[in-house]
């Protein structure tokens, strides 16, 4: 039932979601950290900025995203400087602005997991004369783990469902921009039905198989 | 106080309702690449007879699938002759209401002043990093561009470079924003009053693609709407055509 170009649009769509994922786990974790320790007055503007992809339309989105990374916006200038061309209409392109449309998605559970650990275990740890870091990773991530798997599996379903962004900056191109979300657009324009339920069945199932494992594996992580 | 509110809510949705049962409303879908000319066309309309026109725009594949499952309006204007007369075969506009408002013409532009010569050689020295075109199973303009690149014989080259918009005015803006260093734009989007507004063009010549001859249709919802049959008509006056063609159209 699936055309070839339907599966160069999947492997695109795990690919991104993949790499995407990954590096919000990197970025997020200190930034779920900072907020979860600040008192900094600073807290409420970068929570709310944080946040902010979850309520903005992703034309908002896109729309900013093409004129930052373009030829007269300051990441296109600093892409251009250091000779990695300009990132509108491709794959890396995506990455760095699904980084954007997803951040919440995986800096808000990791954040609440870490809240929800308190003063108590960290003090522990200190009086055994635990260095900061070997905190970090011995005490802190073990007991954070439910929100990491939140945070991991919404991250990367929440990128494969993204759709406006990508239309805005991607440029239709296959194997580069053409994912799965944009392919379905394609041929539910094109009327092609049959192969638009090819396509969109698969995602309704997927979306599903992934919810179900979050809540069977995590019935008391908290949702984002 | 709970009366009140629910009294204070249940007038605001009366007059809510009432507002938008009163004004005589034309929905009308707009191909892409016919945005700023309709918008003045539309507003001359209500000026003349205080009926209104709510525009749609869209690419012309789109808008076809949307009336074809049920969208309410009840004009197109198409980027194409096909998508007006499919319409008519299928049953969904009305037979005999199928006039060219206008032929549009295909330009290879750049935002940058120098890029683009008058011969569009630049296509040939492939110095480019990105060639936008509207996606040419979509919009007309973008079968156009297809059309044209394979007369050149410079399709299997360029392949590698081309990028799509969804429509037309998304093409528009990947250019216009300096994303694609050049690409096939609907020459009404970049010209006003008989010349570029910003950037360098090549006006495509009409032999290198099937003229791309814009229909507009009244549709089976509209059928027995003379507000719409109006806005119809009103397309073909001297006023009109005259907005149309400081686009850059060329008239019947």
């Amino acid at each position: 039932m699936l055309e070839p170009a339907d599966w160069t649009a999947i492997w695109l769509t795990l690919r991104l979601a993949t790499i995407t994922t990954l590096i919000l786990l990197l970025l997020g974790t200190p930034v779920a950290w900072w907020l979860a320790r600040t008192r900094s007055r600073w807290k409420g503007p970068l929570v709310a900025l944080v946040a902010l992809p979850i309520v903005l339309p992703p034309t908002v989105l896109g729309f900013y995203l093409l004129l930052f990374m373009g030829p007269e916006g300051p990441l296109g200038q600093l892409t251009r400087f250091l000779g990695l061309g300009l990132l509108p209409f491709t794959f890396w392109g995506l990455v760095v602005a699904s980084s954007f449309y997803s951040l919440p998605f995986v800096v808000q559970p990791i954040q609440n997991a870490f809240e929800a650990i308190g003063e108590r275990p960290l003090e522990a740890a200190a009086t055994l004369r635990a260095s900061p870091l070997d905190t970090f990773f011995s005490v802190v991530v073990p007991l954070a783990r439910p929100g990491y798997l939140t945070a991991t599996v919404m991250g990367f379903a929440h990128t494969i469902g993204e759709f406006g962004v990508v239309l805005m900056i991607g440029g239709n191109i296959p194997g580069q921009t053409r994912v799965v979300s944009v392919q379905i657009f394609d041929h539910v324009e094109s009327m092609a039905y049959p192969q638009a339920h090819g396509l969109a069945a698969s995602m309704v199932v997927f979306a599903f198989l992934v919810l179900l494992v979050l809540y069977t594996l995590n019935p008391t992580g908290r949702r984002p | 106080m709970r009366i009140k509110i629910v009294a204070l809510c249940s007038s605001l949705l009366t007059l809510i309702l009432l507002a938008s049962a009163m004004a005589d409303e034309i929905p009308v879908a707009v191909a892409a690449n016919f945005t700023a000319p309709m918008q003045m066309i539309a507003a001359n309309f209500e000026r003349a007879t205080g009926r209104r026109a709510v525009l749609s725009f869209g690419a012309t594949g789109t808008l076809y699938a949307q009336i074809k499952n049920g969208a309410p309006f009840e004009i197109l204007l198409a980027a194409d002759s096909a998508t007006p007369a499919k319409l008519e075969q299928e049953g969904l506009a009305v037979p005999g209401t199928r006039a060219t408002y206008a032929i549009g013409k295909l330009m290879l532009w750049s935002a940058k002043p120098d890029l683009v010569d008058n011969h569009g050689q630049i296509l040939k020295t492939g110095n480019f990093k990105h060639l936008a075109l509207a996606a040419p199973q979509l919009a007309p303009y973008g079968a156009a561009a297809m059309e044209t690149l394979t007369k050149l014989e410079l399709l299997t080259a360029l392949q590698d470079k081309l990028v799509q918009g969804e429509n037309i005015a998304q093409t528009h803006q990947f250019v216009s924003t300096g994303n694609a260093e050049l690409g096939f734009v609907a020459l009404s989007q970049v010209y006003e009053n008989g010349k570029l507004r910003s950037g360098s063009g090549w006006i495509v010549p009409a032999g290198l693609h099937t003229p791309i001859r814009q229909d507009a249709v009244l549709l089976a919802k509209g059928k027995d709407h003379p507000s719409a049959q109006a806005l119809l008509q009103f397309l073909h006056n001297n006023q009109s055509r005259k907005i149309i063609e400081s686009f850059g159209y060329e008239l019947e």
